[in-house]
């Protein structure tokens, strides 16, 4: 039992049992743990407001899923929160920093309700909803080449470079919006004849008279693509290997700036694509601050969902399910609670992953000298161990299950 | 001519306190996207400190203690926990948005604005623009920048900062603290933030929901614009406020949209990081976390 030998020889069901666990704890307990300090945070500023904690709460799920217009609300946000949520995803897994969601949502809202608005009435639903989405695609994708081509191109830091656009893009939009196409006395544009997708609340009462429409299938369908993508593809793989090490992938053949201008173009495209949400399932036109903050949360949803399409779209119902919750309990407690939490949130789990990746290595460490028999798999240390050991994290071990950076 | 240059300097007085911070927190390698929310804070515990106490002096303390607080959370989660500092930095500035909200419901009871607070200069004296002189702040603004390329250049404080934002591993070889000397320029930085923020508040004699207006990233892009060197910011500040002034001054002719002179500061920090006009080259260990 002191040679490492037989756990090195040990089937590779074991190992992969164990790799499979190691990626389990190392994605969920941060999440659970920025959860419990959030609800810890909500008691404190609830009971600085003078109210009851546990009745908050419990309105907060009663406004949420615990009615039909509340549910169909939640979904309905929750639908935009994927998209962006997928969009920042994308660009951490290589290793890009997209913060400029916000305004590639806008820029795809805004281009899908304007080409919908030039397709004569008599388009067929189903070409106009098909174009309008390509719209909403080009236009985030559009806004997000720029900062991806000018990281390829000359290095610059696509996080500065994404929060610069945020601006340069909603002022120009503001202004093609108030200068030449909007409804006099308001800031929005007329309203698309054409490409509505229909209500989910017309084809079942669960949603009753909510906001919720047809573009959470698309949603869903998004984050299943973006999974096959990153995980079954070639150019998945070229794309995480990039986020892991730029470098060695560079040495490995991979065009790295490439990659990376790739890779912004569709985060933006699928930022963009959250703009459908709004505009083909809800107002039928481009309103001026339509995105408010989604693109932002989108960065909250990325990383309590740990990069993972699964995840992002757990994380932006629980997202969505906090902002609807707001409304609910505005009347007790300022709805601005919910941005306070957002915050706690994103910051615990920042702070959570490097810790609980820490700790889990070093009792990985004492586990592996101390009971090496015991089946734990994996040897740390141990230089006859051929397998990739997690004291230095190889690439390849990460890549092939998908382990957030 | 006269009034257009003190308007200019009104409006570059929150640029140049909240850059010097910027300089200050990216030299130790610190990305400075807090700025931002560090000024809201330092806004809104600017008005409630003035308000409750009655001096716009308190104002100022109390703003520089809520930016420093602020501050300090950056660093436990940047520095002590290591955290990505742009995840942190941009949760930073949701979390200032969100606090604000929060507590002027809780303390005033309204969603939009505090009541009037005591401030300095203003409406009394007639003449606005002339009235900005006698608003210590200004000058402080002006006085802070120079302290802060003081510090860098002929301190050995400024040293360690330089030292810890552009080889760390080589600072920690020689004794540096690099952490220590890292969460002294956040904290700094929180504080010459939180001062911009109780400029516009106390200028304004009031604090209103969301009042900094981006106006803690037009700081961060005369950082980067500036190259980080305090002189060439303080030129990028003055260009921006010069370029607003220009904006609200000509806003009746309307020769160009607002939009595009708002589009100024941001188009030129891109076009600076692209490397048109020489290459904008950043501290080397921005961003980087220190064992």
């Amino acid at each position: 039992m002191t040679s490492p030998a037989p756990s090195a020889m040990r089937p590779d069901s074991a190992e992969r049992r164990q790799r499979w666990r190691t990626h389990f704890e190392e994605s969920i307990l941060p999440p659970l743990v920025a959860l419990a300090i959030a609800a810890v945070v909500g008691d404190i500023l609830i009971l600085i407001f003078g109210e009851a904690p546990g009745e908050v709460y419990r309105l907060l799920l009663e406004g949420t899923w615990g009615n039909a217009y509340g549910f169909g609300q939640v979904i309905y946000k929750a639908t935009t929160l994927t998209f962006t949520g997928l969009a920042v995803a994308v660009g951490i897994r290589a290793g890009l920093f997209n913060i400029g969601a916000e305004s590639q949502l806008a820029a795809g809202g805004f281009l899908a309700a304007v080409i919908g608005l030039a397709m004569p009435a008599g388009t067929p639903g189903i070409i106009a909803i098909v174009v309008c989405l390509l719209a909403a695609a080009a236009g985030g994708g559009a806004v997000g080449a720029i900062p991806g081509v000018l990281k390829a191109r000359f290095g610059a830091s696509e996080v500065i470079v994404t929060i610069m656009l945020n601006f340069i893009v909603l002022a120009l939009l503001n202004y093609v919006v108030a200068a030449h196409i909007h409804v006099a006395e308001t800031l929005h544009t007329p309203e698309m004849r054409v490409g509505a997708m229909p209500r989910l609340a017309d084809m079942s009462s669960v949603f009753a008279g909510s906001a919720a429409n047809t573009t959470f299938l698309f949603a869903l369908a998004a984050a299943a693509i973006v999974w096959w993508y990153l995980f079954r593809t070639r150019a998945g793989y070229e794309l995480r290997a990039v986020g892991l090490q730029p470098d060695a992938a560079e040495y490995g053949g991979v065009r790295v700036g490439s990659v990376w201008a790739k890779t912004m173009i569709v985060s933006g495209a699928l930022a963009g694509l959250g703009g459908v949400n709004y505009v083909l399932g809800y107002k039928h036109y481009y309103e001026e601050g339509f995105a408010a903050g989604s693109g932002f949360l989108g960065i909250a949803v990325a990383l309590v969902g740990r990069n993972h399409p699964v995840g992002v779209v757990i994380a932006s119902l629980l997202f969505a399910t906090l902002s609807q919750g707001a409304l609910a309990v505005n009347a007790l407690v300022p709805k601005q609670m919910v941005d306070v939490l957002t915050a706690v949130v994103i910051i615990a789990v920042a702070t959570a992953v490097p810790e609980v990746r820490r700790a889990l290595a070093a009792s990985r460490r004492s586990a592996g000298t101390g009971s090496r028999g015991q089946g734990t798999g994996q040897v740390e240390g141990t230089i006859s161990n051929p397998g990739p050991s997690s004291q230095f994290p190889v690439p390849g071990s990460q890549l092939s299950s998908g382990s957030p950076s | 001519m006269i009034a257009f240059l003190i308007q200019t300097l009104r409006i570059a007085v929150p640029y140049l306190f909240a850059a010097a911070g910027g300089i200050l927190s990216e030299r130790a390698g610190i990305i400075a996207l807090t700025l931002e929310g560090f000024m809201l804070t330092g806004a809104f515990c600017a008005a409630l400190g003035s308000y409750y106490s009655g001096s716009p002096w308190v104002g100022i303390v109390a703003g520089m203690a809520g930016g420093l607080l602020a501050a300090l959370l950056h660093a436990l989660a940047t520095i002590r926990y290591r955290a990505d500092q742009v995840v942190v930095g941009i949760a930073m500035n949701l979390l200032a948005v969100g606090v604000t909200r929060f507590f002027l419901r809780l303390a005033f009871d309204s969603s939009s604005n505090s009541p009037r607070v005591p401030g300095f200069g203003g409406s009394e004296t007639g003449n606005a623009a002339f009235a900005s002189l006698f608003n210590p702040l200004v000058w402080l603004g002006i006085l802070t920048m120079a302290g802060v390329a003081w510090l860098l250049y002929r301190t050995p404080f400024g040293l360690r900062v330089r030292a810890a934002g552009e080889k760390p591993e080589a600072a920690l070889s020689v004794g540096v603290p690099v952490k220590r000397v890292r969460w002294w320029a956040v904290a700094l930085s929180g504080m010459c933030a939180a001062l911009a923020g109780s400029y516009l508040a106390l200028d304004q004699h009031q604090f209103t929901d969301g009042m900094t207006a981006g106006r803690g990233f037009i700081a961060l892009a005369a950082v980067i614009f500036g190259k980080w060197d305090p002189k060439r910011v303080t030129i990028a500040c003055l260009l921006f406020a010069a370029a607003e002034t220009m904006q609200i001054r000509l806003q009746a002719l309307q020769l160009v949209p607002s939009q595009f002179v708002e589009m100024i500061p941001y188009a030129l920090t891109i076009v600076a990081l692209a490397g048109v006009v020489g290459r904008a080259a950043q501290p080397a260990a921005l961003g980087k976390a220190v064992d």
